[in-house]
This record gives C-alpha cells, structure tokens and sequence, in this order.
C-alpha cells in the first residue's frame, strides 16, 4: 500500500532541474507527479516515477542526493469536503501529516493525492477501515 | 623507529650546545656574505660577537616575507651561485615569487630531514611512497622524494593531480605510504569510495600529510576513510620545504629538527618571544642552512610549543598542529576567524560533508559570512526542517564557537572545488579599498 517516493535536494541555481529532468528523460522514465519544496538556498524535489529504482539509481550516478520515501497514495472522492473526510480521519487518529500534493487526476469521480504522514501503517490502517480507499504503489506508477 | 637516534634523542644540553655552535656560525655566515642581514644587524647595533647564547637570538632582527621578495631573486642568498645547485620558489601570485637556494650539503641535510619525517610514518626499504605532492618549483614534491629514497623506499613519483591514476598506481604498485595535502587526500578518499575498490586491494599503511592547517577532526576522518594512520608534517620553502617538523607516531604535536632549526613562539603583535605553552606565531632560524639561511623568519603560523618528553623517545621540541596561519585569518567585523575553527565544528558534527568555503562578502557596512558546505547523502531527508535543523545546529555551533553569526548553505555534494594542492577555504568578495 505503499508508494515509493523519489526525493533530490537541489540547490536553487539555474539548470538544476533541467539536469535533472534531462537524466531521468535519458533512462526513458516517466514522472507521474512531482513537488517542490524549497527554502531561500535549496529546494527539496519529491517525485513519483513510474521506475522509482531506476531513477533512484540514475539520479545517484549523476551526482545527484537522493533518497526515497515512503508515501501513500489515497483515492479521495471529487466533491466539496472530499479532503475534509479524509482530514478528519487523520486528525481523528492523531497522524500528523508531513506534507501533502495531489496527482494529476485520471479518474472521472476522484482525485488522488500524495500523502507523506507520520506512522504510516497505523494510517493506511486507519484509512482503510473507513472506507477509503489507498492504491497500491503498481497502481500509481502505472497510471 | 628513529631514523637518526643520536640527533633525534640527543640530551637537551647536548642540543642547546651544538644550537648555539651551530647559531654563531650561521650568524657570521650571513653578516660577511648577505649585505641585507649586514646592514640590518649594524642598523641595530650588533656584531656576530653579540651572539653568544640561545638568549642573543632574541636581539637579532626579524625576517619577514616581504625583505624575501625586496631581494629577489638571489639578494639573500649566502653562497655564491657556484655553490648554489638547486632553486627552488613560490608561485608569486601576489608580486615577486619567493626564491631560495640549495647547496649540494643543504639538499643531503634536506633528506635527511625528510627521511626522519618519513621513518616518522613507518618508512623503510619495503615500503612504497606515493608522492602526491606537486614536483617542480613547490618543494613538496621533491622534498618527499628525495627522502623516501634516502629511506630506501621505492619511490612513485606521480605529482599532484590525475586522481584515477593516483587510484590505479596505487593498487598496482602496492602504495603504502601516501604523501600529499589533506585535502587532496580527502578528495581521493572520496573517488576510491566511489569506485568501489575494496579496501583489501590496497596496501596502504600510512600518510604524511602537509602543505595546509588541517584539524584532529581532519584527521580522524582521513584515518577512518582510508584505513590509515595520518601523520602531519610541517615546512615551508622559505626554511626548507617540508621537514622542518614531523609528528612521531605519538601523534602529540610535531617535532622539530632542533639540530637544524631554532624554533621561537612570538606575540604576532608586540613581538614579544613567549614562553614553552604559549600560543603565538611560530618563528625560525636555520643554523645548518649553507644557500639561503633565514634568521628569525616569521612563518605567520600559529601554534605553541611543548618541550615536555614525549614517549617516542625523540628530545626535540614539539609544536602543535598549525591551528591557522595570521595571514589565512580573516577578520570579519572585527571577529578573527581561521578556516581551520570551522573544520573543526563541521567534522565534529558531522551532519555533511567535509567539504567547505567561507564565502564573506559586505553588505552596506556590514561583514556577512557564509559558509557553505556540501549535503551528505547520509543525513540527507526529504524535509525541510529536517535540512533547516541541520543548517541550524551548525550555525548554532559555529556562532558560540567564533561569536559570529553566520549564515549556513546547504550546497550540492561536490559543487565545492576539489583541490589536487592546498584547498582554497576563503571567498573574500568584500571591496576594500
């Protein structure tokens, strides 16, 4: 139930990026989402690929930090308070969310969202026992 | 082992008498052959009969860099040209480069030297010397040489430089001893790591590491990275090159060829010679030197002297490891500060890479300094207040330690230069007129 999570620190100097999206275009991989948290020196790059060892692997050899983490993906329904429901179920378990963005949406009736949360077996758990759905790492790197 | 046990463990009253033997006749030699040092003896009222003790010295003028390059190329030169059989000299960025001569004796003495420095490091006839210091002008290079093969080692003679081929002899030849700067030898820490080599394909035993100020931290990490014990050995061309001074295997402070050196610990501002335990800018005077002998030449570097014995056996004095030189120092609003204090707080929390610049630069009228330092794959984290707390807990040290405030910079891992010689550790973009 889990999504491995592609992350790079980046300094904030131009080019950076386009290295970066040039090596993972090189080894044919494909981005799935991507999100940029950044600071006034460096950036943190977090990405979901459709071959997370691949690009780990190649960002590595180009000289690149990276590590991966683990986050998980949650099929949210696409109506106001959707997010909300899901708020609440975590907040009701007293999970602190790391950080949060959603991916481009495939599905006609819901969005999916990244979500990097503190505990994350008790979260898939508690998610799951509401009803809401967590996809599965294949699912997301194949979509 | 020592390499020469009758000099290197002489009685201190034996060697204080062939000191002043030794300091009389080295002050006559410069008074009748260097116009330079006559004139500035007779300006202060001094005749080479004034010196007749260890104390004299101190009423013998200082040297400083600047009366080198005033007589450039040879005006200090105590031997005719002749005599003279090698030169070598400094790169000379900043004006006239440093020249400084070498008689056929001064260059057995110089071996000498380096062949104690290298028996220091475990040196003998089976050993293989990488000699990774620059050849050429630099003394470095062939210092180390000419040591290693008065030792009897096989010599590898490869220069700074070329690292996959530092990495390849190594292997093939059975390296044991390496010699180079420490930052140089971190940086071939760093490839054979990357390259995979295991480390049982190398013989390596030992390093003799000098050049540069490097810190304790400096050296845990090289002897961590490479599996090696990490010697520091001290010298400068305008004395004699390397092999001024070498630690023993004691590894507490580097000892001091006193036989051919006199060491003095000044207050770089009144002058003042200090006391054993004092710390302050190291200054010496040859008393063996033929071709270019200095008298009290400052050497801007800061340390403090021990004459305490040590356990190895030697007798001779030993200074501490170079915590900075006066001319490396940077004063940032009115604050000293030495590259070598911000080594120490980073290797010591070893939350990045050993790779460092302070970059210092004036805003309005302001001195900022920032330092920037390389992120370490290990303690990398996908959140930013996990980087920020790291950021912090280095500018929180660096701040109690230097009583500055300075701004921490996560960079990328090697978008810091890489030195094949001395690092470059300061970016002074301040204008100063």
């Amino acid at each position: 139930m889990k999504v491995q999570q592609i992350s790079v620190f980046l300094e904030n100097k131009s080019g950076r990026l386009a290295t970066l999206t040039r090596t993972l275009a090189n080894e044919n991989i494909n981005i799935r989402a991507l999100s940029i948290a950044d600071t006034t020196d460096f950036g943190i790059l977090r990405l979901i690929v459709d071959k997370p060892d691949a690009a780990y692997l190649a960002l590595k050899r180009s000289g690149f930090t990276v590590s991966e983490t683990s986050v998980i993906a949650v099929a949210i329904p696409d109506h106001p308070g959707g997010l909300a429901g899901i708020m609440d179920v975590l907040a009701g378990a007293k999970i602190n969310i790391e950080y949060l963005y959603a991916l481009p949406e495939k599905t006609p009736d819901k969005a999916l969202v990244i979500f990097r949360v503190e505990r994350l077996d008790d979260a898939i758990q508690v998610l799951q026992s509401h009803g809401i759905g967590v996809l599965k790492g294949e699912e997301v790197y194949g979509l | 082992m020592i390499w020469n046990r009758p000099m290197e463990a002489m009685k201190r009253a034996d060697l204080e008498k062939l000191q002043i033997e030794r300091l009389k006749k080295t002050v006559e030699r410069v008074y009748h052959n260097v116009p330079a040092y006559r004139e500035k003896m007779q300006a202060a009222g001094l005749t080479p009969m004034d010196v007749q003790s260890l104390e004299d010295l101190r009423r013998l003028p200082f040297t400083v860099k600047q009366d080198l390059r005033d007589h450039y190329p040879f005006g200090l030169f105590a031997s005719p040209m002749r005599d003279i059989v090698r030169l070598h000299a400094s790169s000379g960025t900043t004006g006239n480069p440093i020249v400084v001569g070498y008689t056929r004796r001064d260059l057995d003495n110089w071996s000498e030297l380096m062949a104690r420095t290298l028996t220091c490091a475990g040196a003998d006839t089976d050993s293989v010397v990488q000699v990774g210091y620059g050849y050429g002008l630099f003394t470095g290079g062939l210092g180390a040489h000419y040591g290693a093969e008065k030792v009897g080692a096989t010599v590898v003679p490869i220069s700074g430089g070329n690292t996959k081929r530092q990495i390849k002899l190594m292997q093939d030849f059975g390296t044991t001893i390496l010699a180079c700067t420490p930052s140089y030898a971190l940086f071939l820490a760093e490839t054979l790591q990357e390259s995979g080599i295991p480390r049982d394909k190398l013989r390596l035993k030992a390093g003799i590491f000098g050049a540069e100020p490097w810190t304790e931290e400096m050296r845990r990490e090289l002897e961590y990275r490479l599996q090696i014990t990490a010697i520091d050995i001290y010298g400068l061309s305008e004395v004699m090159g390397p092999g001024v001074a070498s630690e023993c295997p004691v590894k507490n402070g580097l000892h001091i060829f006193e036989d051919h050196f006199i060491p003095e610990i000044i207050d770089p501002v009144t002058e003042e010679p200090l006391p054993y335990g004092e710390k302050g800018e190291l200054v010496f005077t040859t008393i063996t030197k033929e071709g270019f002998p200095v008298i009290r030449y400052r050497t801007r570097d800061i340390s403090v002297l021990h004459v305490e014995p040590c356990a190895c056996g030697r007798t001779h004095v030993r200074m501490s490891k170079v915590s900075g030189r006066t001319d490396d120092m940077v004063i940032i609003r009115g604050v000293n500060v030495f590259p070598s204090q911000v080594e120490s707080v980073l290797l010591s929390l070893g939350l990045t890479e050993p790779h460092y610049v302070l970059v210092i630069d004036r805003v309005g009228t302001l001195d900022t300094l920032e330092v920037w330092v390389e992120v370490s794959e290990k303690m990398f984290s996908d959140e930013i207040r996990s980087m920020e707390r790291i950021e912090r807990t280095i500018q929180r040290e660096l701040e109690s330690l230097l009583g500055l405030t300075a701004r921490v910079r996560l960079v990328e891992p090697k978008s810091i230069e890489r030195s094949e010689g001395k690092a470059k550790r300061v970016i002074d973009r301040r204008k100063l007129s």
